[in-house]
């Protein structure tokens, strides 16, 4: 078994794994990260089995190690994504990602005449639950909730 | 306050409300007050209400200032493609207050974000609307003596309509009891009931007005035939949240009734001659009301106050 997960994707000597995301928001992941923007080497793998949720997705990136507030803006689409920081191949650290107080940046407001959506404003949202996931608008002050959550 | 946008009612403390108030009465007392002779208010109407409007320049004429803007976005360089940002950019390069309605909701948040002088909203599409707000709450003191333990009727459409959202969070600060009364499809929405939950704010939900003996303020909206996917459900309900002369009878001799205005059918014309119909009236508390919310923002209290 161990054998076979190395051939799925391989080893990084430094860096950070995002293990645990959820295989449909891999790309939103990739998008909210800016990883398809960064000269780091990249490793992703879509559609992998998992205990927990039949298909996950994980991302590997060399040489990289993400701040709180930056990797905690993932936890809208992986809310139980693990990330593992990589020193000399050597697992030293274990993280849980947090949904962060406030959204700036990532989400759509649902409300299609809030003026984000009609202006070319950046989003802003407060986080009223973080349970059921409730995002009230800083500007129209409607409530996204997970059901209608979009990217930008 | 001072200085300070007024974008959306819990902008507000109880405080500041009570502090409008204060000088909107002021001003009611002697209402010309040339005290910004030497401002300019633009009034950008990016979409017509002659009675907002007119309230508002109402206000700025009895306060000495001058008006500069437009009454419709069809006579500003909105059709040229101009964004809302470069709209503020500009206007606030020229006036020292601007008062604003704009279809779009969550656009006076943004004005106030953009302009470098405070912004009023004067309507933001469905969302808030604060000095409708203020203009009911001054109403409501001037009628009842005070804001606090009241008997508070909300009648109509409680689900859409966005001043007894507004009134509702604003009165949260003085204790009042809420009678909700509203047809199924068109009752209070859940956030505002965990608000008031949150707050321990007693509220009951009926389903017809009934007796009223215990209302302080009757306040009335309108119910849209438009907003009711049955329309079976509206010709069924729609004379339950119509209220006629003769329910008047027993009540209160302190209850008021209010209206946002206008009104189609929801208050019949033989309520206008009970001395408890004070829908015109509230109208008129409107000019005052911007007066004192203007006169807090450009800092006159202290002149006022001295005078």
């Amino acid at each position: 078994m161990p054998k076979q997960k190395q051939l799925q994707v391989s080893a990084i000597e430094n860096g950070t794994v995002i293990d645990h995301i959820p295989a449909a928001s891999l790309f939103y992941v990739i998008a909210i990260l800016g990883l398809d923007q960064i000269p780091n080497q990249t490793t992703f793998g879509a559609n992998l089995d998992s205990h927990k949720f039949g298909k996950k997705a994980i991302i590997k990136v060399a040489d990289k190690f993400f701040e709180r507030d930056e990797i905690n803006k993932i936890s809208l689409v992986a809310p139980h994504a693990k990330l593992n920081i990589i020193r000399g191949y050597e697992v030293v650290e274990k993280r849980d990602v947090t949904i962060p107080d406030e959204v700036v940046g990532i989400v759509k407001c649902f409300n299609p005449k809030c003026v984000t959506n009609n202006e070319g404003v950046l989003t802003r949202f407060r986080v009223e639950d973080k349970e059921d996931l409730a995002l009230k608008c800083h500007y129209c002050e409607k409530i996204t909730s997970r059901d209608e959550l979009q990217m930008v | 306050m001072k200085n300070k946008s007024l974008v959306s009612i819990s902008d507000y403390s109880r405080d500041e409300i009570l502090k409008v108030l204060e000088l909107a009465a002021l001003f009611e007392a002697r209402p010309n007050q040339p005290l910004l002779r030497d401002k300019v208010v633009a009034s950008l109407f990016f979409e017509p209400s002659t009675r907002t409007r007119l309230s508002f320049e109402t206000a700025i004429n009895r306060l000495g200032a001058r008006v500069i803007g437009f009454t419709d976005a069809s006579s500003s360089s909105t059709t040229k493609g101009e964004t809302l940002k470069d709209t503020i950019k500009m206007v606030s390069n020229y006036a020292d207050l601007i008062v604003m309605r704009h279809p779009l909701e969550g656009s006076a948040r943004y004005a106030s974000e953009q302009a470098r002088v405070p912004v009023i909203n004067a309507g933001d599409g469905a969302n808030q609307h604060p000095t409708q707000t203020l203009l009911d709450l001054y109403s409501i003191k001037k009628t009842q003596g005070t804001l606090d333990n009241l008997n508070i009727y909300m009648v109509g459409d409680l689900k859409y309509g966005r001043t007894v959202h507004s009134l509702l969070m604003a009165l949260s600060h003085f204790n009042p009891t809420f009678y909700f009364v509203a047809p199924k499809e068109l009752a209070m929405p859940r956030e505002y009931k965990i608000f008031l939950k949150e707050r321990g704010i007693p509220f009951y939900e009926l389903f017809e007005m009934g007796k009223l003996d215990q209302a302080d303020i009757l306040y009335m909206t309108r119910v849209q035939k438009e907003r009711f996917s049955d329309p079976m459900e509206y010709e069924r309900v729609k004379n339950a949240y119509v209220l006629r002369n003769a329910m008047l009878n027993g009540t209160r001799d302190n209850l008021r009734v209010l209206h946002p205005l206008p009104r189609v059918n929801e208050i019949h014309v033989d309520v206008d001659s009970n001395p408890k119909a004070y829908y015109f009236e509230q109208a008129e508390n409107g000019v005052y009301t911007r007066m004192g919310i203007i006169a807090a923002i450009m800092g006159l209290e202290s002149e006022l106050t001295n005078n």
